[in-house]
């Protein structure tokens, strides 16, 4: 059911995810509710907004309550964001730990929070501009656009009102008050035409532990960047001392085993640039995850020069997110450091464990790069 | 816009006879049944079906989602004070709550219509409400949603700057005269005498001293305002350099906030007297035996009280009801005030019986302020089981600190004075001959939020255009706070 106060709703959410008036950021303030779900006390997370006003500042000022209780028994603990007009805390001594926080929310917030970096408009066919849809009724417009039949319904309305309008002799005269008009809203579409190319290393080296880490993490990067634009390409590389290209669905399953030979993956991804992705028409963004155990120094050697010759030259950005694995030197990481210190398009990202996901995710697509 | 159902109609008109009984009066109450999500849209809106577009009522509505679902809080009921009465109604609550409702409703609108400080609220709010959405829907329609909803914000954060006291001031019509211009010199006031008296009275010394005090003040630099102004939002309306639209949202946001001032002036009596009322008309005449259970539930529901929080619903109910009891058994008066004896006090009883007559007297007259300040007596306190509590710096706890009667009082009225808000005064509109803003507030001993304070100037320079300047005080020095629309500054003052 539509609720009138919908869109006032929707404007508070955009505000609290800063999507719009920023301005007014700096007043939201995190409050929670303490609520139970079955057994457990939960934390609902309850943003607020308090507009600046004239109001006391401090906090102690106390209050007054009915009860028992001795002079000096305690009756709760400060609330930090209590306005600490006679109000005390809920219940003392009980932690609440959960937060509530749906997994759509999850995925929108971060969704909003992140993007491609360095995106240029490139490519012909791909190219999508700007869309207009008529979404509703206004009372200013152009008079091309002038809705008949809601400027005579309104009309009729305030006629009806008026009490001048006689079904005997019906006269429908619009004033420039009645007169509506379709308005439209214009949805701009990030014009892109990238891909993505992930690589795995699913080498001996890798553990369960390390794929999964891998997986989510791309799983959530691909997802939420399909969902924030549009003509978005991926394509996925697995490999151990060799590699080939595989479909979505089989990078997400692999289960494999052998050496470790990165260079392999480079070659592939170059080639498939050259082949298949024109820099001059693609926005080009590899991502990279190993655990960094690389088999010989030889190869690091190839690898770096192949990145340096055949990848970088060609791509927006790229990305290697490192996972933390009990058996890999991690030597990799290192080398990409000390080699492309300077190449402000290389980003590395060391991946600690399941928590860290969130942070690689940022280090790689948060704002402001 | 549904009309109620048959059975609910016969319980309010039985309960509405039960109230005219007792002798409240009230205006036509219309009630309306609501599914909980319009009525957390309704909470949101203030209790109306409509306001204009603005983010906060949305934030409201979310929290009131939020903790609904979470079981949190029920609203149970609402009512506008509109004539006539619209009343809301919650589906699905059992037959004993509406009746609970239906009965706690009569008594808000009978303090709607006969306390003394909701006699200047507009009656047609409901339309006024609606057309106000309408004016800054308008406004938003051919200026842009983002404009004027900042400017919205600017006017929101200064709205709590009105004298409630200001719909009850008479004032006179400027005296203009052009035919009679000013005298060049004015007459000397004396005070008046017999003429056999008058140079005793009124001798040479006295009326140069009168002189030379009204040369004095003539010669004083005219200020605007001539005496500083508590209704700053007023000020603001006639002086500020506003384009039509801006005039149009302050007015708007100004008639809220008056709109809303007896609301805030009077919660504890207005809960109070409801609460009253609706416990009297169902304990004696609405509820059937089988009901009794679940009223008394619901009631208590209503009246908790957790250890250190205040619950108007209690506080109000149980005064009105404690000098019901003083008025019925004659404990009022100078031979009672000055019985020192407790055992005599505690069998006093006149057998008077004016409790209603008076309680009917308060709700006329009274505000929370005045209410408190008379009635909140030492014996309530005590039998209350009152106190006060203070936050302890150390432990991080709030600690009561005492059960004193006169720390307690004092401490409440503290807080009910203004709302609890500091008092704020336009003081010039020309500061240092520039044209600027200056603002004073009247220090009662607890300091401003400095941050925010500095934030609300932002929101003034917006309104006024110029610089603007508040005069503080912090930790007991003096200090003025100054935004010039770039930088914000702060003087020793």
């Amino acid at each position: 059911m539509a609720l009138r106060i919908d869109p006032d709703h929707r404007r508070f959410r955009d505000i609290v995810r800063g999507k719009i008036k920023q301005d007014l950021r700096k007043y939201i303030s995190q409050g929670e509710l303490i609520g139970r779900k079955g057994k457990d006390l939960v934390s609902i997370p309850l943003p607020q907004i308090n507009p600046p006003r004239f109001h006391f500042g401090s906090k102690n000022q106390g209050g007054v309550g009915q009860g028992e209780g001795d002079v000096g028994d305690s009756i709760g603990k400060s609330d930090p964001n209590g306005d600490g007009t006679g109000k005390a805390g809920d219940k003392p001594g009980e932690h609440a730990i959960e937060v509530e926080l749906s997994l759509e929310e999850l995925a929108q917030i971060l969704g909003e929070e992140l993007r491609l970096p360095r995106i240029e408009p490139k490519g012909k066919e791909r190219l999508i501009s700007q869309k207009d849809r008529y979404v509703g009724i206004r009372r200013t417009g152009p008079e091309s656009l002038r809705h008949f039949k809601r400027t005579f319904r309104q009309a009729l309305r305030r006629q009806m009102m008026a009490g001048s309008y006689t079904p005997e002799r019906p006269m429908i005269v619009p004033i420039r008050e009645d007169r509506r008009y379709r308005s439209w809203r214009t949805t701009p579409l990030p014009q892109s035409s990238a891909v993505m190319i992930f690589i795995m290393d699913v080498s001996g080296s890798m553990g369960d532990e390390q794929k999964e880490i891998v997986r989510i993490e791309s799983f959530w990067i691909d997802t939420w960047l399909r969902s924030q634009y549009k003509g978005l390409e991926s394509r996925y590389i697995i490999h151990d001392a060799t590699a080939k290209e595989v479909d979505r669905d089989t990078f997400f399953r692999t289960r494999e085993s052998g050496g470790t030979m990165i260079s392999s993956a480079y070659k592939l991804c170059a080639k498939m640039i050259e082949d298949e992705f024109p820099p001059s028409e693609w926005n080009i963004y590899p991502f990279h995850f190993s655990d960094g155990d690389n088999w010989s120094v030889d190869d690091t050697v190839q690898c770096v020069d192949i990145l340096r010759t055949q990848v970088l030259p060609h791509v927006n950005m790229f990305c290697y997110g490192q996972v933390e694995s009990p058996y890999g030197s991690g030597q990799f990481i290192k080398d990409l450091n000390e080699h492309f210190d300077e190449e402000d398009h290389v980003y590395v990202s060391e991946i600690k464990g399941k928590d860290a996901i969130m942070d690689s995710i940022r280090d790689f697509l948060g704002r402001g790069k | 816009m549904a009309s109620l159902p048959t059975y609910l109609h016969d319980i309010q008109r039985d309960i509405e006879a039960y109230g005219k009984a007792y002798g409240l009066d009230f205006w036509d109450i219309e009630f309306e049944i609501l599914d909980y999500k319009r009525m957390q849209e309704v909470a949101a809106f203030g209790g109306f079906p409509v306001r204009y577009p603005h983010w906060r009522f949305g934030m409201e509505f979310e929290h009131l989602t939020k903790s609904h679902i979470y079981g949190l809080s029920q609203i149970y009921e609402m009512v506008i004070n509109n004539n006539p009465a619209y009343a809301y109604l919650l589906e699905g609550n059992s037959l004993v709550d509406q009746k609970m409702v239906i009965a706690h409703v009569l008594g808000h609108v009978d303090f709607f219509k006969n306390n003394y400080f909701f006699s200047k609220t507009n009656r047609r709010m409901i339309d006024g409400m609606a057309n106000h959405a309408t004016r800054i829907r308008r406004h938003m329609e051919r200026l842009g949603v983002e404009k004027v909803e900042s400017f919205v914000d600017a006017c929101l954060s200064i709205e709590n700057l009105i004298d409630p006291m200001s719909p009850f001031i008479v004032r006179k019509a400027p005296e203009r005269a052009p035919t009679s211009p000013e005298p060049e010199t004015p007459e000397i006031p004396r005070l008046r005498s017999k003429g056999y008296m008058d140079k005793f009275i009124n001798p040479p010394e006295y009326l140069e001293t009168q002189r030379k005090k009204l040369e004095r003040e003539r010669e004083k630099p005219r200020r605007n305002p001539p005496e500083p102004e508590r209704d700053v939002l007023a000020f603001l309306l006639q002086e500020a350099p506003l384009e039509a639209w801006e005039r149009d949202v302050l007015e708007i946001v100004r008639d809220e906030a008056y709109y809303f001032a007896p609301q805030r002036q009077t919660k504890i009596m207005n809960e109070g007297w409801a609460s009253y009322w609706h416990s009297k008309i169902m304990t004696e005449r609405a509820l059937k035996a089988s009901e009794i259970i679940d009223y008394a539930d619901h009631n208590a529901g209503v009246m908790a009280t957790a250890p250190g929080q205040w619950n108007p619903y209690k506080v109000g109910v149980e005064l009105f009801r404690h000098i019901e009891e003083r008025w019925d058994k004659g404990r009022f008066g100078r031979e009672w005030d000055e019985c020192r004896n407790l055992d005599e006090r505690r069998a006093w009883d006149r057998r008077l019986g004016l409790g209603r007559k008076k309680i009917f007297e308060v709700r006329k007259y009274y505000s929370d302020v005045t209410f408190i300040d008379e009635f909140f007596t030492e014996e309530f306190c005590q039998e209350k089981k009152f106190f006060s509590f203070a936050l302890n710096e150390r432990s991080g706890n709030y600690e009561i600190d005492s059960r004193e009667f006169q720390q307690v009082k004092h401490k409440i009225l503290y807080q009910l004075t203004n709302f609890g808000e500091p008092f704020i005064f336009v003081e010039d509109a020309n500061h240092e001959n520039r044209g600027e803003l200056l603002l004073h507030h009247r220090h009662e001993g607890v300091d401003l939020d400095g941050d925010h304070a500095r934030a609300t100037l932002n929101s003034l320079h917006r309104i006024w255009r110029r610089p603007v300047t508040l005069m503080t005080t912090f930790d007991g020095k003096k200090k003025a706070l100054r935004f010039d629309g770039k930088d914000h500054a702060e003087k020793a003052a």
